[in-house]
């Protein structure tokens, strides 16, 4: 434990060190963010996913500057410049799978975390900016990756950004503009594709900056736990690096493994076979689909096929597509909960679960046809979405007797250990043996 | 983090079950609106699976399906006369394989545009001279480029069968479905189905009933070089394996590298395990 009391107190042994600590400490900035940083000595596996989507931004990053050199945002040159980088670039084919693959591991994990988020309340007081500034994240990668799916112009590319540009036609008097303001034009053409091009390019490195944001709020409050009560004393926790640094780093190869399998054996697994095919105004494919990452939304947009009012279908189900997202803002006030981790809630828990569930049927209905009982399937799931923020939280917060708190995260670290017998109780600290429960 | 995934897991099979065989009934009748009408039946590929590789001496054949038939119709446009020594063949081979095109080149010094022969670094040249000549010769109907015709096709895998391709790596839904395609000419219709005028009826297609293309391929429509006798079998899985290699030509390169590379991260995340224990162990958790 002698390592905590490093905190704060980086000294510098060498002349240069010295020499820059006294002008700009950038070596102290590190040292304190990720090697003396108290974190919990309770995070289990699910928190391991912040260094993964850091890794994953900068993989991205990487390839996606080489992949520039080569592509060509023109509608003539640039289904033809992708299958130069597949064909003659040398380990273009490799570079891309990376890329494309690439997304969907940096979508995969995110959705991990944001999952992790809800089920230990990591976004409640004093982290509401912190998750908010999470969600700004998500919405910036939705962007990257719809305009990224444009870039390779093949079917699905031009007929996926017609339908998504097309959204916005849904708004009364301001639609038509803003979507001819989005394609630079009246369809999606050589405009759209070059906007597209230079967007992709930017939003990433605005993500990176709002990641700073992110990280330097998490480095405020510090980090929350499977207990989530909060770090109360030096026993709490243990210094960053070596142990969230090794355990990371372990989380990360595994991560990597298996998105190498993708890449290496299965690399047009995520992908749809259409995008193979040139981009054709004239040729409409019989299933527009988005990809996977996407669908949730692309049910609830689609399952809303009836009018409310005013707001005819089509909007109606705009609106409810980016309300299933803009709901995520206010997640930190529409839990009404003072306890945080669903450990130890457990109607919350039951709800998350189902809530889990209902986010991959919703995707698995954003694949299918909008039609027959896919269609009512797909209201129930979107009803169950919104009710699920709407009323459950709310409500459950005030209703739901949850089970009793440990005092601390040292205490119950010990009682979890002498419970299960599995490891050695040492220490001073020990807690009452009666059960969590 | 073992309950969270197994939980998702647990969560997903059982809503997702519940689902298809519901409303499976409601589909059968009447015209189908899901195609292809009958699934293709899965082939052994030499191509398939974690170490797999082209059969040099099928991409040959089905070289020659495409160049004696295929070729009258379908371009091969971003496939080079120079690729064609992934085949097997020598540099001569090559050179004289693409002496036997002419390809259009110029201006010259004079403005003129000429015909020489193919070199090595030129691209096939397809059948027709732009898409509204292609047009004209079939009906109205384009015959699509073949560069990467194996990798846009493929059926959908429906659930629980797109879970377990993970785990069997298939990624061949597209040859598979050139040799069902090929294979499932010349069969009589339904009798409720209406077959429209001067299409060709397959229940393989993917995009509806029948399509513009007649059969292509009977047997015997090629000579071997190999011997190897050329059934409509051989045939149609000779040239599905051709255009997987067009499509994919660095497929073996891949999985060869796959293999080194997962390798090392299986070995590193175990030494990275074991690192995390013995760091761990200082402390409870």
């Amino acid at each position: 434990m002698s390592s905590l009391e490093h905190h704060g107190t980086y000294t510098p042994t060498s002349g240069i060190g010295k020499w820059i600590d006294a002008r700009m400490p950038l070596p102290r900035l590190m040292y304190d963010s990720f090697v003396a940083y108290p974190v919990p000595r309770n995070l289990n596996y699910a928190y391991t996913f912040g260094g993964i989507l850091s890794l994953m931004l900068v993989a991205q990053i990487l390839t996606g500057v080489v992949l520039a050199m080569h592509y060509t945002s023109d509608t003539g040159l640039a289904f033809t410049s992708v299958e130069n980088i597949m064909r003659d670039v040398n380990h273009g084919w490799l570079l891309r799978y990376m890329h494309a693959n690439g997304a969907s591991f940096f979508f995969f994990a995110v959705y991990l975390h944001i999952f992790r988020g809800m089920y230990y309340g990591s976004y409640k007081a004093p982290r509401e900016l912190l998750w908010i500034l999470g969600c700004i994240i998500y919405l910036l990668m939705m962007a990257t990756g719809f305009m990224g799916y444009v870039l390779p112009w093949g079917q699905m590319s031009f007929w996926g950004a017609t339908v998504i540009t097309g959204f916005f036609t849904a708004f009364p008097v301001i639609g038509d503009p803003i979507q001819q303001f989005l394609l630079g034009g009246y369809a999606v053409d050589n405009a759209t594709l070059n906007r597209f091009f230079s967007l992709h390019y930017l939003l990433p490195f605005m993500i990176a900056g709002v990641v700073v944001l992110h990280v330097w709020a998490l480095h405020v409050t510090g980090q929350t736990n499977p207990t989530g009560i909060e770090v109360k004393s030096k026993t709490d926790t243990v210094a960053f690096t070596p142990y969230a640094t090794v355990k990371d780093s372990f989380a990360m190869m595994v991560f990597f493994a298996i998105f190498a399998y993708f890449i290496f054996y299965l690399p047009n697994y995520l992908g749809h076979p259409d995008n193979y095919t040139e981009a054709n105004a004239l040729v409409t494919p019989a299933h527009i689909v988005p990809e996977w990452y996407f669908l949730p939304f692309y049910a609830i947009l689609r399952g809303i096929t009836f009018n409310i009012g005013p707001i005819d279908s089509k909007l109606g189900g705009v609106l409810a597509m980016f309300g299933s997202i803009a709901v995520l803002f206010v997640l930190p006030w529409l839990d009404t909960s003072k306890v945080r981790s669903a450990d130890y809630r457990p109607w919350y828990k039951l709800f998350f679960w189902i809530f889990v569930a209902d986010a991959i049927f919703l995707g698995w209905l954003g694949s299918k046809p909008a039609e027959g009982v896919y269609t009512s399937l797909a209201q129930i799931a979107t009803a169950y979405y919104f009710i699920f923020f709407l009323i459950i939280l709310p409500v459950l917060g005030l209703i739901e007797k949850p089970r009793r708190l440990p005092n601390s995260i040292t205490e119950a670290v010990l009682e979890r250990n002498r419970a299960s017998g599995a490891q050695q109780v040492t220490g001073s600290a020990a807690a009452s043996p009666e059960n969590r429960g | 983090m073992k309950n969270i995934i197994a939980m998702i897991g647990a969560a997903a099979v059982a809503l997702t079950l519940s689902v298809p065989g519901a409303f499976a009934a409601e589909e059968m009748a009447a015209q189908p609106t899901h195609f292809p009408m009958e699934e293709p039946v899965e082939q052994d590929w030499s191509f398939a699976g974690p170490f797999g590789k082209y059969d040099k001496g099928q991409l040959q054949r089905g070289l020659k399906v495409y160049t004696e038939v295929c070729s009258a119709c379908h371009s091969l446009k971003r496939v080079a006369f120079r690729n064609l020594e992934e085949l097997g063949y020598s540099e001569e081979q090559v050179k004289s394989f693409a002496a036997q095109y002419d390809i259009e080149d110029g201006p010259n010094a004079d403005g003129e545009m000429f015909t020489r022969p193919g070199l090595p670094a030129d691209h096939f040249p397809g059948p027709y001279a732009n898409e509204e000549q292609a047009k004209a010769a079939n009906n109205g109907a384009v015959p699509p480029d073949f560069s990467l015709i194996a990798k846009a096709r493929g059926v959908e895998r429906g659930f629980p069968q797109f879970i377990f391709d993970i785990f069997t790596q298939y990624q061949q839904g597209g040859p598979d479905y050139i040799h069902a395609l090929l294979t499932g000419f010349g069969q009589e219709p339904p009798a409720h189905l209406a077959v429209p005028e001067g299409l060709h009826y397959n229940p393989y297609f993917g995009a509806g009933v029948a399509l513009a293309m007649a059969q292509p391929l009977y047997g015997e429509d090629v000579t071997y070089d190999d011997g190897t006798p050329s059934t409509l079998d051989q045939e149609a899985r000779d040239v599905a394996a051709f255009l997987m290699w067009a499509a994919e030509p660095s497929l073996a390169e891949r999985k060869e590298m796959g293999f080194r590379v997962m390798i090392f991260l299986v070995v590193f995340s175990i030494f990275l395990y074991i690192a995390k224990k013995q760091v761990w162990s200082r402390v409870e958790h």
